[in-house]
């Protein structure tokens, strides 16, 4: 996860759940040829989006301390198209998190109307794979992403 | 209200379904999670979230599951199988599990057969106290 994928985070409760902005825009060329004369964002990238949006909340669960990694795609429903100009919400909740892992529902949402349902489970590598040895540092959530959570004020705001 | 160990069942079968995407025919008691079911390791994590939502109970680590706990330990191996120590340790980790058959050869490629659906209905029931 050293790309961003999503624009900002709208709503940030700690632990709990978050609210991510993703805009979609023709200036992303690889909608030119998915497809031609027909520009759909590809669903991975939704899913792309909404590991970053889940996979941020987990990473801050626990300070940024854990490499948080993707694990499993538990679910990714999808029941609608998006195109340019659109504007994505992405909402994520924790469902369960432990010492080696977390669980994550979501949802996708256009102008109040579900594009996709994604569930993630997320492992804290360096809980799980014993005997393997990861560098120290954490190379999953870079300062470019703490500064997606700095740059809007939200680090570890809860809102009411 | 204690469950039936048919009620257990069906839902040890649905979270089955939901965690490893298999037809609900497959899973029978006698399946293996790994070997029948194709369960890799973050599904074991995956299985053990679900069994907490759905039966209203906490599974600590290691509970279940043990077995890699195990296979990363040296003194509890040698030659790839288990050692005395290492029968001892799983018998004491596992004792919602027949142990029986493993026990004859305890080669740790078989480990896996171990964690059948049967094996969760069991540790289930205890559990919840549905076995008294």
């Amino acid at each position: 996860m050293r790309w961003i994928w999503i624009d900002k985070f709208i709503e940030f409760d700690s632990g709990k759940r978050a609210v991510a902005v993703k805009n979609v825009t023709l200036a992303e060329e690889h909608l030119h040829d998915h497809f031609p004369g027909f520009c759909v964002m590809p669903e991975t990238l939704m899913i792309e989006a909404m590991a970053q949006t889940a996979g941020i909340l987990v990473g801050e669960a626990r300070n940024f301390e854990e490499k948080v990694i993707l694990a499993k795609i538990k679910k990714a429903d999808f029941f609608d198209y998006v195109r340019p100009g659109d504007t994505l919400r992405l909402e994520a909740k924790i469902e369960t998190i432990t010492t080696e892992a977390a669980s994550t529902s979501g949802k996708i949402t256009c102008e109040e109307k579900t594009i996709a349902e994604i569930d993630l489970m997320f492992s804290h590598i360096d809980k799980n794979l014993a005997g393997k040895d990861f560098p120290e540092e954490n190379f999953v959530f870079t300062d470019m992403f703490k500064s997606l959570l700095r740059g809007m004020n939200i680090r570890k705001e809860t809102p009411h | 209200m204690a469950m039936s160990r048919d009620e257990i069942f069906k839902q040890v079968q649905e979270v089955l379904v939901d965690a490893l995407g298999v037809d609900d025919d497959e899973i029978t008691p006698e399946a293996t999670l790994m070997g029948d079911l194709g369960a890799e390791s973050i599904d074991f994590l995956d299985i053990v979230f679900r069994l907490e939502k759905a039966f209203g109970i906490k599974i600590p680590r290691e509970e279940l599951f043990p077995a890699e706990n195990l296979m990363n330990n040296s003194e509890l191996i040698s030659n790839g199988k288990l050692t005395e120590k290492g029968l001892a340790e799983l018998k004491d980790k596992m004792p919602h599990t027949d142990l029986a058959a493993f026990e004859k050869d305890p080669d740790i490629n078989k480990l896996g057969d171990l964690f059948t659906v049967n094996a969760i209905v069991n540790f289930v029931e205890n559990k919840t106290g549905s076995g008294e």
